[in-house]
C-alpha cells in the first residue's frame, strides 16, 4: 500500500504545531496501525529527520496507553483501539490525517502524545473503595447479585484511553466518569462512599476543565471498549441522589 | 495539580476544594433539563391554544380572551397570563444563562480545533443545540412584537388595537408568505431543538438507564417533536392555503 500521512508535529508543549505531509509505500495491510507508523519512523530516522512522537504500551488492546485521533475519528474508523486496527481497514492510495487528542485537559507533550493524567486525579478523587487491612476476607460472604456483577463489569472493561473525551464536541469526560461511577455503584464494596464518590469525582472533572455533557453520544460511538451512554445517565442520577443526600 | 488538601470545616478531605453537588457541571445540566421540561409543557399548551383556529373565528377569540379571565375570581384579571409569563421568563433566564456558561466550558475544554474531525453517533439535531437556540430566542422576541406586545399587522400595516382581534391578526399575518416561511423555519427549529431536549433532559435526570429506556426515550423525543412542530405548522399552513380564512 501507499499512504500519504498528515501528521501533527509539535516540538513541545509550548510549540505551536503543525501539519505535516509524508509519503509512504510498501505497507502491508496486515501491519497494524501502529506498526505502519514504526515503518515511518525508521524512514524519518534515515533520513536524519526527527521521529514521530505517538504513545502505545502494550499493543494489545487492553492498555489505553494508544490515542490517536485517525481521519477525524479517535482509534480511527473501527470500534477497537489504535494498535488494534490494522491497514487492512484503509486502501491504497488514501490520505491519512493523524492528530492528537484535542483537550484543554490532556495538554500535547509532543507530536501526537498527550498527558493524560487528569484522569488519575479524577480517579485519585473517588475512583475506590475503603477496604480494611488484614487477611483477604472469604469472597464469596458479600454476594453480589448477577446482573449487578454483569452491569459493573461491563462497565469495568473501560480502560481510560480518553477517546470519549477525543470525540466529545464539548470534550467532556463524562462517559469515562459514568463508567467509574457505575462500576463502583453497581458492587457492594462500592456502597459506602457511593454519594461523596460521584461529588469529589465529578468535581475533579470540572476542575480539570473538561466540558460538560449535552448528550450528543459521539463519546459511546468512538469508545472501543463499547461503554453504553446509560452510564452518563447512571453518573445523572447518582449526582441528583448525592445531592439529596447532603452532599 | 495541588496535593490533596483538607478544608478546614469540611467533612472530609478532597482534591478540590469545598466539593459540592449543587457546584459541579451536572447542576447546570439539571437546571437546563427542568427548565426546557418547563418550555415543553408550555408548547404543549400553546399549540392546544393556536388549533382552536380551526374552530373559527369566535372559538379562536373566546378562548383567547378567557385565558385573561382564567382563575377569576381567585385570581385577578390577567392573573394567570401574569403568572405563566413570571414563570416562563424565570425558565428562560435560567436555560440560557446555564447555556452559556456550559457552552463557555466546552470552548475552553477544546482550544485548538481538529483539522479533521468525524461526528459519528450524532443525530444533526445535537449538533444544532446552540445555534437553534439562538435562532429561537430571536424568533421568540420577533414573535412576542407581533402577537402580544406590539400586535404588528404586517399585511394593513397597523400595530396595536387597530391591528385587529386575535384571530384577524393571525390570518393578516399568515396571508403574507413570507411571514409563515418564517414561522415554518422556526418551527422546525423547535422541532430539531425537542428530538434532541427532551431525550437529553431525560438523560440528564437520570431516567434512561438501561437499553430500552434510552431507545424509548428517544422513541418520545422524537414523537414529541413531530407533534409539537407539526401542530403549530398546521395553522400558519392553513391559512396560506386558505383552509382558514
Amino acid at each position: 500500500m501507499n499512504l500519504t500521512l498528515k501528521i501533527w508535529r509539535q516540538t513541545d508543549a509550548v510549540d505551536k504545531g503543525k501539519i505535516h505531509t509524508y509519503a509512504i509505500s510498501g505497507i502491508s495491510q496486515d501491519m497494524s496501525f501502529l506498526e505502519m507508523l514504526d515503518v515511518l519512523n525508521e524512514q524519518l530516522n534515515e533520513q536524519g529527520e526527527e521521529p514521530v512522537a505517538f504513545d502505545s504500551d502494550c499493543r494489545e488492546g487492553i492498555c489505553g496507553m494508544c490515542s490517536l485521533m485517525i481521519n477525524g475519528e479517535p482509534h480511527g474508523p473501527e470500534v477497537t483501539t489504535t494498535c488494534q486496527l490494522h491497514m487492512r481497514s484503509f486502501n491504497d492510495g488514501d490520505t491519512i490525517t493523524i492528530e492528537p487528542w484535542r483537550s484543554g485537559a490532556f495538554p500535547v507533550v509532543k507530536d501526537l502524545v498527550v498527558d493524560r493524567s487528569a484522569f488519575d486525579r479524577i480517579i485519585q478523587s473517588g475512583g475506590y473503595i475503603s477496604a480494611n487491612t488484614g487477611s483477604a476476607p472469604e469472597a464469596n460472604s458479600v454476594p453480589v447479585p448477577r446482573d449487578n456483577a454483569v452491569r459493573a463489569f461491563n462497565v469495568a472493561t473501560c480502560i481510560g484511553c480518553g477517546a470519549c473525551v477525543a470525540a466529545c464536541p464539548n470534550g467532556s469526560a463524562s462517559l469515562f466518569l459514568g463508567a467509574k461511577i457505575t462500576h463502583l455503584g453497581e458492587l457492594p464494596q462500592g456502597q459506602p462512599e457511593r454519594w461523596s464518590r460521584v461529588v469529589d469525582m465529578t468535581a475533579q472533572h470540572d476542575h480539570e476543565g473538561f466540558g460538560g455533557c449535552t448528550n450528543i453520544g459521539e463519546c459511546a460511538a468512538a469508545c472501543p471498549k463499547e461503554i453504553p451512554l446509560d452510564v452518563i445517565s447512571q453518573l445523572n442520577k447518582d449526582l441528583r441522589t448525592a445531592m439529596r443526600h447532603g452532599h | 495539580m495541588a496535593n490533596p488538601v483538607t478544608t478546614p470545616g469540611s467533612k472530609r478531605p478532597t482534591l478540590v476544594d469545598g466539593a459540592r453537588a449543587s457546584r459541579t457541571s451536572i447542576a447546570l445540566k439539571l437546571l437546563m433539563a427542568l427548565s426546557g421540561l418547563a418550555f415543553v409543557g408550555f408548547v404543549l399548551g400553546h399549540m392546544y391554544g393556536n388549533l382552536k383556529a380551526f374552530s373559527g373565528h369566535d372559538a379562536f377569540n373566546e378562548y383567547a380572551y378567557h385565558l385573561k379571565e382564567l382563575g377569576e375570581p381567585m385570581l385577578p384579571h390577567m392573573g394567570f397570563i401574569w403568572i405563566m409569563r413570571g414563570g416562563l421568563l424565570l425558565a428562560l433566564i435560567i436555560h440560557v444563562a446555564c447555556a452559556i456558561e456550559l457552552t463557555r466550558r466546552a470552548r475552553k475544554a477544546r482550544p485548538v480545533q481538529y483539522v479533521v474531525k468525524k461526528h459519528t453517533g450524532a443525530i444533526p439535531a445535537s449538533r444544532l443545540m446552540r445555534w437553534g437556540g439562538l435562532t429561537l430566542f430571536l424568533f421568540i422576541v420577533w414573535h412576542l412584537v407581533n402577537f402580544t406586545f406590539g400586535k404588528v399587522n404586517v399585511e394593513t400595516g397597523e400595530t396595536g388595537d387597530a391591528a385587529g382581534d386575535p384571530y384577524n391578526l393571525l390570518v393578516d399575518t399568515f396571508d403574507v408568505w413570507w411571514m409563515t416561511l418564517i414561522y415554518l423555519v422556526a418551527m422546525a427549529m423547535l422541532g430539531a431543538h425537542l428530538h434532541h431536549g427532551v431525550w437529553s433532559s431525560m438523560q440528564t435526570l437520570g431516567l434512561t438507564g438501561t437499553a430500552e429506556a434510552r431507545a424509548r426515550v428517544k422513541t418520545i423525543s422524537f414523537a414529541l417533536a413531530i407533534v409539537i412542530a407539526g401542530g403549530f405548522s398546521l395553522v400558519p399552513i392553513a391559512v396560506l392555503t386558505g383552509l382558514i380564512d
